[in-house]
């Protein structure tokens, strides 16, 4: 008899083939686009995970302020000095390299060509740091670190589009403050979280950095590789505590600068990865609720055009239970039709979406799983309301429908 | 009127029904006894508005009397709720209507295999009824076709079919050559007695067409809501013998 009633409902369904199809629209979309938005979302945290732990287990990152993203706290927080560097370097034990790092953006010329890129002033230590190798060329040689010359190592990217497959080593480049002299070029690294390009960097000592960008003495963060084999979370506490002696953080005060491994960095990047998906997802289940609705709505149209058919089949001897379940079973069945269709799409999407942002494809069975009750939850919902309308219509009335 | 005393198949009793309230009430049936016993042919008729369809509506059990009792083997359907009203219609009474009522873009087969969908025979055996039954009615021919690739006789036909598929106790027929053409409506008539007499299918109509009425045992005549005449046609005409197969 089930059986028997979802054949009907098919049956109804596809002798109204369009109508039907613009109902689900809307489930098909909320759910396509919760698919979506979580296949993407579990992708870029994947990427960012595999990103971070590419940075190296043993890699310290300190900035000032407490934590990450925008530095906020992190304005009224004092900047760091080369001095603390050197204090780093001599007084922890167990590190292998220490290097500052202040990053801006400038647009570099060379020729006809331009780009735009982001210029990190530093010293050869980030290269140890980052475990980052030179495939062209040299890295800076000391007198270059100490006398802050303006030469300069490219990144990948850069290279590729200032130069094409030209030798861009001992070519100047030239920006609005400053030109450079190329002396090396850096292996090529892909891209990274959120699709942004590692490669896309120019690297200069950090001296000619403060001199011709900067205009300042701070250094705005400082990166630390602990040797093999010593302990991170030991390193990260002496840092700690040093920083704090050093500027001058009272006992009992938190801290104004933050020293972050990459597990921390790995977690929290995910996690707003997580915030945001999550936030996206609900506007697609609003989408869907909305999609519940129009379901609804198509579906008493639907009992109001079928009044007719309705008193017939009451007439010919089907229960009131029998309409319910048979107008009840259509919305289900529709509403199971939208939540697959908008399955393979979203499943789709996320796949193209997750191509094109260079993140892995990570489709989540949870979730489809959810999504694909849900729908059958919607058609219920929605569904019951309208069924009940047409099961509880007067035969008499019913047949003098026009 | 009264041969033997069987429990009558259907029985009413004064039975009124009220349209509407106060000023504008329509008083359609104003009480009407009548008891239709197994076998019976009965045909009413009489003027447009003289409440026929109403009283059939009631035998049928889609309305139910404003006063009066309704039995139908002897069971008080004025007691009856909606669902068992349902089962009274679905186990025991098949309905063909002047508009056939056939439902659109499905084929011959699957609208009379719908009465036993609901009485939850399964598919094969239904199947087989259906078209048993199509062939019963001279459509064996037809049975993929939809309702709009049917003339106007064939969709009688069809919903005659559907009517005794789920091989009911009586047949409520409301004026079902009202919408044919004469050759069209003595065909239709013709099945309809046939059933009577073959198969003992109580058979109660509703025409306003003395030469359809001729083909009952019985004749009822309605005037303003009451019961004029109630008697025997002496002489019920016969299908014709070179319509006596219809298929
Ligand atoms: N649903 C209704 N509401 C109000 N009046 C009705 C309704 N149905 C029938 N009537 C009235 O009841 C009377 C009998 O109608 P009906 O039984 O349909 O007559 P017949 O079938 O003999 O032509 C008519 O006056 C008709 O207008
Ligand atoms: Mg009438």
């Amino acid at each position: 008899m089930f059986a028997e009633t979802v054949r009907q409902a098919m049956q109804a369904i596809a002798r109204n083939a369009m109508r039907s199809f613009l109902t689900i629209l809307g489930v098909i979309i909320g759910v396509a686009a919760v698919i979506t938005m979580v296949t993407i979302g579990n992708g870029s945290s994947q990427q960012i995970e595999a990103d971070v732990s590419k940075l190296g287990t043993n890699l310290l990152i300190i900035r000032r302020g407490a934590g990450m993203g925008p530095p906020s706290a992190g304005r009224s927080a004092p900047s760091f000095t080369i001095k603390d560097v050197e204090a780093i370097k001599e007084q922890i034990g167990g590190v292998l390299a220490v290097a500052p790092a202040n990053t801006s953006s400038v647009t570099m010329i060379f020729g006809n060509e331009n780009h735009e890129t982001s210029i990190t002033g530093t010293d050869n230590e980030f290269l140890v740091a980052r475990d980052w190798n030179i495939a062209l060329g040299r890295e800076f040689f000391d007198n270059e670190v100490s006398g802050g010359k303006t030469v300069c190592i490219l990144g990948a990217t850069v290279r590729e589009e200032l130069f094409g497959a030209g030798d861009p080593v001992d070519e100047t480049l030239r920006s609005e403050k400053f030109s450079c002299r190329v002396v090396g070029v850096l292996e090529a690294k892909g891209a990274s979280s959120f699709g942004q390009d590692q490669d896309d960097t120019v690297l200069m000592p950090i001296k000619a950095f403060m001199r011709r960008i900067a205009g300042d003495q701070d250094v705005a963060s400082i990166y630390v590789a602990v040797q093999p084999g010593f302990s991170t979370d030991k390193a990260k506490s002496d840092i700690e505590a040093l920083l704090r002696e050093r500027r001058r953080v009272d006992p009992g005060e938190e801290d104004n600068f933050s020293v972050m491994d990459t597990k921390e960095i790995s977690s929290m990047l995910t996690s707003v990865t997580g915030v945001m998906t999550g936030l996206l997802s609900a506007v697609a289940g609003v989408s869907l609720l909305v999609g519940g609705i129009g379901i609804m709505n198509i579906m008493l149209v639907s009992v109001t055009e079928r009044t007719r058919e309705i008193g017939i089949r009451l007439a010919i001897g089907a229960t009131e239970g029998q309409v319910l379940m048979q107008f009840l079973v259509e919305a289900i069945v529709l509403s199971l039709f939208g939540g697959l269709i908008g399955i393979a799409l979203g499943l789709a999407l996320g796949y193209v979406g997750s191509n094109f942002m260079k993140v892995p494809f990570v489709p989540d069975w949870t979730i489809t799983f959810i999504a694909f009750v849900f729908s059958a939850f919607i058609g219920i919902v929605f569904g019951y309301f309208p069924a009940r309308r047409a099961a509880r219509l007067d035969p008499i009335e019913a047949l003098r429908h026009e | 009127m009264s041969e033997g005393d069987a429990t009558p198949v259907i029985s009413l009793r004064s039975v009124t029904r009220v349209y509407g309230e106060g000023e504008a009430a329509v008083r359609a049936l104003r009480g009407i006894d009548l008891d239709i016993r197994a076998g019976e042919f009965v045909a009413i008729m009489g003027p447009s508005g003289s409440g026929k369809s109403t009283a059939m509506n009631i035998i049928g059990s889609l309305d139910t009397p404003s006063e009066g009792s309704y039995r139908f083997l002897g069971a008080d359907v004025g007691d009856f709720d909606r669902l068992q009203r349902a089962l009274l219609r679905r186990e025991y009474l098949g309905f063909v209507f002047q508009g056939f009522n056939l439902l659109a873009r499905t084929s011959a087969v699957d609208n009379v295999e719908l009465p036993l969908i609901y009485k939850g025979i399964g598919r094969a055996e239904r199947r087989e009824k259906a078209i048993r039954t199509l062939q019963r009615v001279g459509l064996g021919h037809r049975l993929d076709k939809d309702p709009s690739q049917l003339s106007g006789g064939e969709q009688q036909r069809v919903a005659i079919a559907r009517a005794i598929a789920s091989e009911p106790a009586v047949l409520l027929a409301d004026e079902p050559t009202g919408n044919l053409d004469t050759a069209r409506s003595i065909e239709i008539m013709e099945l309809i007695s046939q059933l009577n007499d073959e198969e003992g299918l109580t058979v109660i109509m509703v025409t306003h067409e003395p030469d359809m009425a001729e083909y009952a045992k019985r004749i009822v005549h309605f005037k303003d809501g009451l019961i004029e005449v109630d008697g025997l046609n002496g002489t019920p005409r016969k299908p014709a013998l070179e319509h006596a197969d219809v298929r």
